[in-house]
């Protein structure tokens, strides 16, 4: 009988505990600030003791699991206990919604001021990722409303020892020559390019850069607002992009199930010649396989008619709570975080690209070239618009089933093409 | 008759090679997952075999500094106790009542209770934010804690019902005429003969609460106040993965479990040899 | 007379009522707080149309109900965690009933089954979506395949089966069926156990005194007194079945096309989305238990039918 006591005792006990320690008050003065980085943890608790040493001012880390932040963010912004700074982990057109119900600060006059010196020393790229610009689609008042930490470039990355042993004496340069790579790939049993397609924007994005490539920005842009569609030949080129890696069997087996993690490794271990990644990997890799021997190139281009484009310049970026009483302290924290010694402390410890232009000299060579594609990038966050979200989920899984075999490029872009007009037309019937 | 006793032999030998293939499979992670957590960063991807030539103990020390799971396992030890406990407390009462004793509504009340564990609320962790923080319950560890209770609470009761609808009547009527409240038939016959039925729920709600971490980072937002698996977190980075030091974690994080579905199996199995009542 | 003793019973039961209530008040209580208010909170929001921060949530009534009726990619979410849960309850099942009945006689190494049996249950997701991917991997490299059942396949001469397990529209949903019913068989055999273990030995004996053989004794004894335990467990496998997500995100990402969506998939996609459905998730949400209410008591429902027969 007395051991059916002992949940009551445990009960007593924690009970206790509760009481005895509830959360610790906050001061008042120390800027909070919520992120989902978790890899630049370390280095956001490092930088955090330096600025209290350097300025007396108190700023305080908290880091929450990738997969639960925007949740945790949404739930806060409705419960009105959002943290002095925060990241968003979404598109433009949900950061916008968060400044139209007045969550975040437009930090236009501090951006200015000194003669926009800082504005001056980030990537303008960065910033316009940041930025809603005069008569925007999303009725959003002008101005900057976050502050660019990094930035993220995706390209391919081939494995030099293995591209030599099937003879492949130089990176191709088009669509054509990697596909004749890929050919001479699996002559000797190399498999060719792998990516995290299981993460459908990863898909996206290669898709977007070809879209670019084929049709130019114009009409990519067009198509978003429905005046082209995605019917048309150039779009079907797109498509067809895919059905021809398929084909020659340049892909990875597995390719569009396969998590970026798992994708990073398959590549690291010499399992496929050719990776689409971001410019993180470079951390990633050299965990992994110190040893490896790589390069990067841009996406091979099919055409000729308009310049291959990447997606970059935008990466992670804080925003400032529009309520907070520590706004100040926020922005003054966040210069100081984007200044060149900072910076440089960041692209070396965590090996990203930093947003800050004058920090881009002293890098490691592969992140520089990494940078220097910085000419060819693009990002949906500085377009004028975006695609519907039902759109682009359908053409993003179009394209999947494109590459597994199971629908032909005319097939996806009849689809996709039908969600575009039944979205279009709901739009419509809501203005109305 | 010889053939008989061959036949019987043979069909023992299947059944246990049967049973040893399932439970090869069951131990085959187990194994992996402690060979992962003795490997090095630079060896996990590289050595091949069995049993990696060097073994390195240390990681569960790294893992258990760098992971800071000093805090965050003793918050979990406090809630997974005070769930737990909470849990048996409330549904083994509901649980009894709904089985055993007589009120206007009492179908009405388990219905609801049973439907409840069906709908799954997306996005309840929005109106449940906003809730804790008007009953100042936000970032503390009672609201979480009640948050978990709730939970387990719909599958518990269904679970006891069920064990309590089984047990003969006629101890009841004995510890009746003894003059045991209804208090006291709950204390002292239906808990001690439901006690498989309770480890059950001891050990369901143990490992959904030990594993929780989605609703915790979401309710709470301190360091300080989160649970064992935040610690996790620190060896998965949002692109390198510490392999090593994640499965060197997970063990730790699996120990305890493992501890408490030992202890409590046993009562699975102890059956209904204590029959004997005290008031 | 008789009506102050009538009125003394009726006080008397009333007091008995409100004691028995005191039994569930905690229960109701806590309830009441963590998940009636919600559910109410959700309810309503399924009836607008929401991005889950914005300040105008514009009350659309039944739109999103009607427009999920004809949601096709919704439906086909539903048929595959049907699948699933279909694959569990029937493999699953039958495996944890037979090891239980196998663990409660009396034989060798019982305690180390049942210590064994209860493992996968207790491994992180991780690990396991890990170890399965390695198994089902379909890649090569230098002209070797690397996933374990590839490699076995190759060597045991069944080259026309080696396959792309979880990137075939064909095998992927039968892979993570079979995976999620290896993880959750150990629940189901420790609730079956549990029930086993309060029958009352005296009942076999008596049977078999009575000359039943032991195919009569587990038809006539063990069934029936069993029942409503497999009702329970049966009820857990669907809910634990339907409501699948984790493994497959884990196994597959964010899918094979459509072919590995599950309902609760469709509600974080919709919910995670670029432009966020919250009110369209909720509606999602209510609907799928519905569904499962539905199912659920069908099979309380057919199970009293039984035992009445």
């Amino acid at each position: 009988m007395r051991r059916k006591s002992l949940p009551f005792f445990a009960l007593l006990l924690s009970l206790s505990f509760i009481s005895g320690c509830g959360g610790p008050v906050k001061q008042n003065d120390t800027v909070v600030i919520w992120h989902w980085m978790n890899d630049r943890d370390d280095a956001f608790r490092e930088l955090t003791k330096r600025y209290e040493e350097e300025t007396g001012n108190k700023v305080s880390f908290e880091l929450y699991a990738p997969s639960v932040y925007s949740q945790k963010i949404t739930a806060a912004a409705q419960a009105r206990i959002l943290p002095d700074v925060f990241g968003i982990l979404n598109t433009k057109s949900v950061v916008a919604s968060f400044i139209k119900s007045g969550f975040i600060a437009n930090l236009n006059k501090d951006f200015a001021k000194d003669n926009s010196a800082w504005e001056k020393s980030l990537y303008a790229e960065a910033i316009a990722s940041t930025r809603f610009e005069e008569g925007n689609v999303y009725d959003v008042e002008p101005g900057i409303y976050g502050v660019p930490i990094d930035i993220t470039n995706l390209k391919i990355l081939y494995n030099k020892k293995l591209l030599e042993k099937a003879g492949v004496n130089k990176a191709p340069e088009t669509f054509d020559e990697f596909i004749e790579a890929a050919k001479a790939l699996n002559r000797v049993g190399i498999s060719g390019l792998v990516s995290g397609w299981g993460e459908v924007w990863m898909v996206d994005c290669f898709a977007s850069n070809y879209a670019f490539n084929i049709m130019g920005e114009e009409k990519v842009l067009a198509t978003f607002r429905g005046e082209v569609p995605y019917t048309d030949p150039d779009w079907i080129e797109v498509f067809r992009v895919f059905e021809t890696l398929r084909v020659n069997n340049a892909l990875t087996s597995g390719v569009v199930t396969k998590s970026n993690k798992d994708a990073e490794q398959d590549f690291a271990l010499e399992r496929a010649a050719f990776a689409f990644n971001g410019s993180w990997c470079v951390n990633v890799y050299n965990d992994m396989n110190a040893e490896l021997e790589y390069g990067s190139m841009l996406p091979p281009p099919v055409s000729d008619k308009f310049p291959m484009k990447i997606w970059g310049g935008a990466g992670s970026s804080f925003m400032v709570n529009n309520t907070s009483p520590n706004k100040d302290k926020a922005v003054t924290f966040l210069r100081w975080l984007t200044a060149r010694k900072q910076q440089i402390y960041l692209a070396q410890k965590i090996k990203n690209l930093p947003s800050n232009h004058f920090a881009t000299a002293s890098i490691p060579e592969i992140l520089s070239e990494f940078a220097s594609a910085m000419a060819h990038a693009t990002h949906p966050t500085i377009w004028p618009l975006n695609e519907e979200s039902m759109v682009t989920e359908k053409f993003d899984r179009g394209i999947q089933s494109i590459i597994i075999g199971e629908k032909t490029p005319q097939q996806v872009a009849q689809e996709v093409q039908e969600i575009k007009i039944r979205v279009m037309e709901k739009k419509k019937k809501k203005r109305k | 008759m010889n053939s008989c006793r061959v036949m019987k032999e043979a069909q023992s030998v299947l059944i246990h090679i049967f049973l040893l293939i399932v439970a090869l499979t069951c131990l085959f992670p187990l194994f992996w997952m402690l060979r992962s957590a003795l490997m090095s960063r630079a060896t996990i991807f590289t050595d091949k075999s069995l049993i990696p030539s060097e073994l390195i103990f240390s990681n569960f020390h790294t893992a258990w500094t760098e992971g800071n799971f000093g805090v965050y396992f003793l918050n979990s030890v406090i809630y997974t106790t005070s769930v737990v406990a909470g849990i048996v407390i409330v549904s083994s009462l509901a649980a009894f009542a709904f089985s055993r004793l007589q009120f206007p509504g009492k179908n009405f009340f388990f219905y609801m209770f049973v439907a409840a564990m069906m709908i799954p609320l997306p996005g309840s962790f929005v109106p449940l934010t906003v809730l804790m923080n008007q009953l100042r319950l936000g970032n503390t560890r009672i609201g979480y804690i009640l948050c978990m209770i709730n939970v387990g609470l719909s599958l518990s009761i269904l679970l006891l019902k069920t064990f309590f609808d089984k047990m003969p009547s006629d101890l009841e009527d004995v510890a009746r005429i003894d003059g045991c409240t209804k208090l006291g038939i709950w204390r002292h016959v239906a808990l001690p003969l439901a006690s498989p039925a309770i480890a059950v729920v001891v050990i369901f709600n143990s490992l959904n609460v030990w594993n929780e971490y989605i609703l915790a980072q979401l309710l709470l937002n301190d360091k300080s106040l989160m649970p064992l698996q935040r610690g996790l977190m620190e060896f998965q980075g949002a692109h390198s993965v510490d392999y090593h030091l994640l499965m060197a974690g997970l063990t730790i994080a699996a120990a305890p479990i493992i501890i408490i579905y030992l202890f409590m199996q046993k009562h699975i199995i102890k059956g209904l040899s204590s029959g004997a009542v005290v008031c | 007379m008789s009506a102050t003793l009538t009125q003394k019973k009726s006080i008397a039961s009333v007091k008995s009522n409100a004691e028995s209530f005191l039994f569930i008040l905690p229960a109701v209580l806590i309830f009441s707080v963590f998940y009636i208010y919600p559910f109410s909170q959700i309810f309503n929001l399924s009836l607008r149309e929401w991005d889950g921060i914005s300040l105008s949530r514009p009350l659309i009534w039944f739109d999103n109900y009607k427009e999920l009726l004809g949601d096709k990619i919704w439906w086909q979410s539903l048929w595959h965690a049907g699948y699933i849960t279909l694959f569990a309850l029937t493999f699953q099942n039958i495996l944890a009933f037979a090891l239980a009945l196998a663990c409660d006689r009396e034989m060798k190494l019982k305690g180390f089954y049942r210590v064994v049996f209860f493992i996968p249950p207790i491994l992180s997701e991780i690990v396991v979506a890990l170890i399965w991917k390695w198994i089902l991997y379909s890649g090569m490299q230098e002209g070797q395949h690397i996933g374990l059942l590839n490699y076995f396949l190759n060597r045991t001469g069944w080259h026309h089966l080696i396959n792309n397990w979880l990137s075939n529209p064909e095998t992927a949903l039968t892979c993570i069926a079979i995976v999620h019913s290896w993880k959750g068989f150990g629940w189901g055999f420790i609730m079956l156990l549990a029930g086993l273990q309060t029958i009352d030995r005296q009942l076999y004996e008596a049977a078999r005194v009575d000359g039943a053989g032991p195919l009569s004794v587990f038809k006539n004894v063990t069934i029936p007194m069993m029942l409503p335990v497999i009702v329970v467990v049966l009820i857990l496998t669907v809910l634990g079945s339907m409501q699948v997500f984790v493994l497959i995100l884990g196994m597959v990402g964010q899918g094979l096309v459509y072919h590995t969506e599950v309902p609760v998939t469709r509600i974080l996609t919709a919910m995670q989305s670029g432009e966020p459905r919250f009110g369209y998730a909720c509606a999602m949400g209510i609907n799928f238990g519905m569904i499962l209410i539905a199912v659920s008591f069908t099979m309380k429902l057919i199970s009293s039918r039984m035992k009445q027969a």
